[in-house]
């Protein structure tokens, strides 16, 4: 099933007078950048989800509140829907263009506005990059914790909208649980101060609600966010297994230890060698699994925890426990890890990266079953995974040039995420629905709990102008959707009308 | 674990019914945070017979339990395991449930470096204004699909709809736990502070009454052991963090009306009317005062912060701003349209 925009199951949009808009543009917000000629469109496209793609009617880069205000305003009377947009990093198609609808550039808004060491907080406008953050504050020895694989690019607008996460997540949090303060303006122009620069507002948690909203409640204006001091020392430990289930075993015995490492990170056999043929690591390339551990904080505690850990990993069946002797060593074992994706790149000319999470004890029943698909559909699949909060990044090896192939990595790439809904998990960790898994919502709730999303988004935009289509499938959708999966001969929803 | 028992059919009924007669509801599970938000008039939904863990993995790092679930039993089960709740959430009162804490929200005194009840929620199941069960989040740590309802209901004091069901995840125990008191004045305290929370020094916890600061230690047995050499000071029983969380220090006893004042970290010292003890290493000021409600507002808001009233009425919930508050309306008309979910709890139409 098309998870491009279709009117048909995705509600019919406005049409658009654009000589009319273009003109109404102009004549209110004369300095605006604004592009509308074909090619200068195209680079909008897509974003990071680059299989799917949309040439956008307009292009807005604003560099002011007030332009951003004004645009939104007209866009409210006119009923034209806005799309915003950071860097286009997203893996998910959040900020995947409408042909009837304006593509909000927010990549202008790039000043960092205060970096506070005492009150350990970074106020940034929502186009600075999220390195860009620990980068600035790194002088007073502090960073921004959250950090996605695509932190040099990436803008912290967009870690809000999506709720992004990184690889040390278990320890430290996802965006969510960094920031103080978002400064957003309403689809009708108005401005709100979701959190505050204390710790908690008064009245309904509206920030955390906000956070990974994709787009769909508002448009951010301004970041506050939390810093946090460096730690002291990182070490990592190598260890490798000759069995994925030891491995998923391991991680559950070093938790139960009493320890939470700052990264925990599975790469099995075909993701080991991709990487280790790239980048030269020093993996094992005949290990069914590797983890990779990384403890931080205090000198003594992590020189006591390598130890424990390195204890845990050997009783648990690894094979080999390595601790990284220097730096150098150190960036080497994280350097395969954190070029996992495009190593897979080299071994294959297409990828698809899923984003699923389990429960961390179904790790073997999950992993088994991908196996299995990856037969039957005849594609290979490499797997990486933030083993410590459960987050799988199953890669699907394909070529887009061979007919069908898309077609399998999708179908397959669908059927991991519904095996993850079906061992008690989520379709999505940290890169969002978007439109890519915009069918999968309709496995993971139930038509109740979709109708209370769309009641949510009503609540502050009534009319849907905001990313429409994005993130909350409407019934229609879920209704076409679940006739292609029918379970016990019965049918979801079946007193929707169907086409 | 014999009291164990799932009545979110008999819930749903009663919110149904409720629905069906346009009766409003006043939800209850201990009744131990009554002196916050205002007197709600309604038919009383007792949440205390709906308890019982549901289901507990400590590898996993996550227990879900029924909102009726005393605190005391789910902290047992976590301490039996290594394991605890992280934010500490104040009991204030024996019979305190777990459904109630999310629904208030607090926190202890390890908010500002470990995080709010809202930081632990990872799913929850509820009742809703449309006389539905239903489901959100769920027991994984990261979880972006839809949006983040289970999080909004932390701290909404039930006018969003009725929580039934809540997972939380949980870490494990430090190591080592050593607590220090050192004798020192307001402004040298939070100078201290401000200093020491740019560095990786093992603080859990920093309360201040005027005479001495009062530090927790949390780590493993290195960092906590050289943070103690540098920092000095004479050891402190760490049931003091328990009696600060339940406000059974003597600073509590005093008759005059208890203000919570929620400030930014690094606010330095408030010159206010009454006797206040900071608590979260500076973000949290507890004060003594007979000043007026919106005095002491006017007061605080300079420094960008907030206050609540701890006595049940108009001036314990702190105003929101006119267009927060239509958003604030805007949502519940959407998720509890008739308007029964603990009507004004929070503010008056709301």
């Amino acid at each position: 099933m098309n998870i491009l925009y279709d009117e048909r199951v995705d509600g019919a949009l406005p049409a658009v007078d654009l000589p009319a808009l273009l003109q109404a543009l102009h004549q209110a917000l004369p300095d605006l950048a604004i592009l509308h000629r074909a090619e200068d469109l195209k680079p909008y496209e897509c974003d990071g989800l680059s299989a799917y793609r949309t040439v956008p009617l307009l292009v807005v880069l604003p560099e002011r509140l007030e332009q951003v205000q004004t645009l939104l305003q007209l866009c409210h009377q006119r009923g034209v829907p806005v799309v915003a947009r950071g860097a286009g990093t997203g893996l998910s198609g959040g900020a995947l263009p409408l042909a009837k609808g304006i593509l909000l550039v927010m990549a202008r808004f790039n000043r960092i506005l205060e970096i506070n060491a005492q009150g350990r907080f970074a106020r940034v406008q929502p186009g600075v990059r999220n390195l860009a953050i620990s980068q600035a504050a790194a002088p007073h020895g502090l960073y921004y914790a959250p950090d996605p694989s695509s932190q040099i690019a990436c803008t912290i607008g967009g870690n809000v909208a999506e709720n992004a996460g990184g690889v040390h997540c278990l320890k430290y949090g996802l965006t969510v649980h960094n920031l103080l303060k978002v400064e957003m303006l309403t689809v009708e122009g108005e401005r709100l101060t979701l959190g505050s620069d204390a710790l908690d507002s008064p009245g309904f948690d509206l920030l955390a609600l906000f956070t990974g909203s994709e787009g769909m409640l508002g448009i951010i204006t301004e970041v506050t966010v939390k810093l946090l001091p460096k730690p002291q020392v990182a070490r990592v430990l190598l260890a490798s297994f000759d069995c994925v289930e030891d491995a998923g075993r391991a991680v559950a015995e070093i938790i139960a230890a009493g320890i939470i490492p700052g990264g925990l990170e599975m790469m099995d056999n075909l993701a080991i060698r991709a990487a280790e043929d790239f980048i030269h690591a020093g993996y094992p390339v005949d290990a069914a699994a590797i983890l990779l551990c990384e403890l931080d904080g205090v000198e003594a505690d992590v020189h006591d925890d390598c130890q424990r850990v390195a204890a845990v990993l050997t009783q648990a069946g690894a094979r080999e426990v390595r601790l990284a002797c220097d730096e150098a060593e150190r960036a080497r074992f994280w350097a395969g890890r954190k070029n996992a994706f495009p190593a897979v790149g080299r071994i294959s000319p297409d990828y698809y990266c899923m984003d699923g999470t389990i429960p961390r004890r179904e790790l073997p029943r999950v992993l088994k079953g991908i196996s299995e698909l990856s037969e039957q559909y005849g594609l290979r699949v490499a797997n990486v995974f933030h083993a410590g909060d459960g987050n799988m990044h199953p890669l699907i090896l394909f070529d887009a040039n061979r007919p069908g192939e898309l077609e399998r990595a999708e179908a397959i790439g669908g059927k991991i995420l519904e095996l993850c809904v079906a061992v008690g998990g989520s379709i999505t960790g940290e890169h969002g629905v978007g439109r890519e898994k915009i069918n999968q919502m309709c496995t993971q709730f139930n038509r109740d709990e979709i109708t209370l999303f769309h009641a949510v988004k009503a609540a502050f935009d009534p009319q849907g102008l905001l990313n429409p289509g994005k993130n909350i499938p409407t019934l229609h959708r879920c209704a076409e959707f679940g006739a292609l999966h029918v379970h016990h001969g019965q049918l979801p929803f079946p007193e929707l009308e169907r086409f | 674990m014999s009291k164990d028992r799932d009545m979110s059919q008999a819930l749903l009924d009663q919110v149904n019914q409720a629905l069906r007669l346009g009766t409003a509801l006043r939800i209850q599970g201990g009744n131990s945070k009554a002196m916050l938000g205002r007197p709600v008039t309604g038919e009383l939904v007792d949440t205390r017979n709906h308890r019982g863990i549901v289901s507990y993995d400590p590898t996993e790092l996550v227990i879900t339990a029924r909102a009726g679930t005393p605190l005391l039993e789910i902290e047992a089960v976590l301490h039996e395991a290594g394991q605890m709740l992280p934010c500490e959430p104040p009991h204030l009162g024996v019979e305190a449930t777990l459904g109630g804490a999310v629904a208030a929200g607090l926190s202890g005194p390890r908010r500002p470096w470990a995080g709010a009840v809202r930081d632990y929620v990872l799913g929850t199941r509820v009742i809703t204004g449309h006389g539905k069960l239903l489901r959100f989040g769920g027991e994984v740590m990261k979880n972006v699909a839809g949006y983040d309802v289970s999080r909004l209901m932390a701290g909404s004091f039930g006018c969003l709809g009725l929580l039934t069901e809540v997972s939380l995840k949980v870490l494990p125990q430090p190591r080592q736990c050593l607590s220090l008191c050192l004798p020192m004045g307001r402004q040298q305290a939070l100078a201290a502070l401000a200093e020491w929370g740019q560095q990786p020094l093992p603080i859990s916890a920093a309360c201040h009454d005027g005479e001495a600061l009062y530090l927790r230690l949390e780590g493993g047995e290195g960092s906590v052991q050289s943070a103690r050499q540098r920092l000095g000071g004479d050891e402190l029983d760490s049931g003091f963090w328990h009696d600060l969380r339940e406000q059974r220090l003597a600073f509590f006893d005093d008759p005059a009306p208890l203000w919570r004042l929620s400030v930014p970290i690094a606010s330095g010292a408030l010159n206010l009317p009454g006797r206040q003890l900071i608590d979260w290493g500076g973000a949290q000021r507890w004060l003594k005062s007979s000043a007026s409600a919106q005095s002491l507002r006017a007061a605080v808001a300079q420094v960008g912060g907030h206050v609540t009233g701890y006595a049940p009425g108009e001036d314990s919930s702190a105003p929101l701003p006119a267009a927060l508050l239509r958003y604030h309306r805007a949502l519940k008309q959407q998720l509890d349209p008739q308007g029964i979910f603990n009507p004004g709890r929070l503010y008056p139409d709301l």
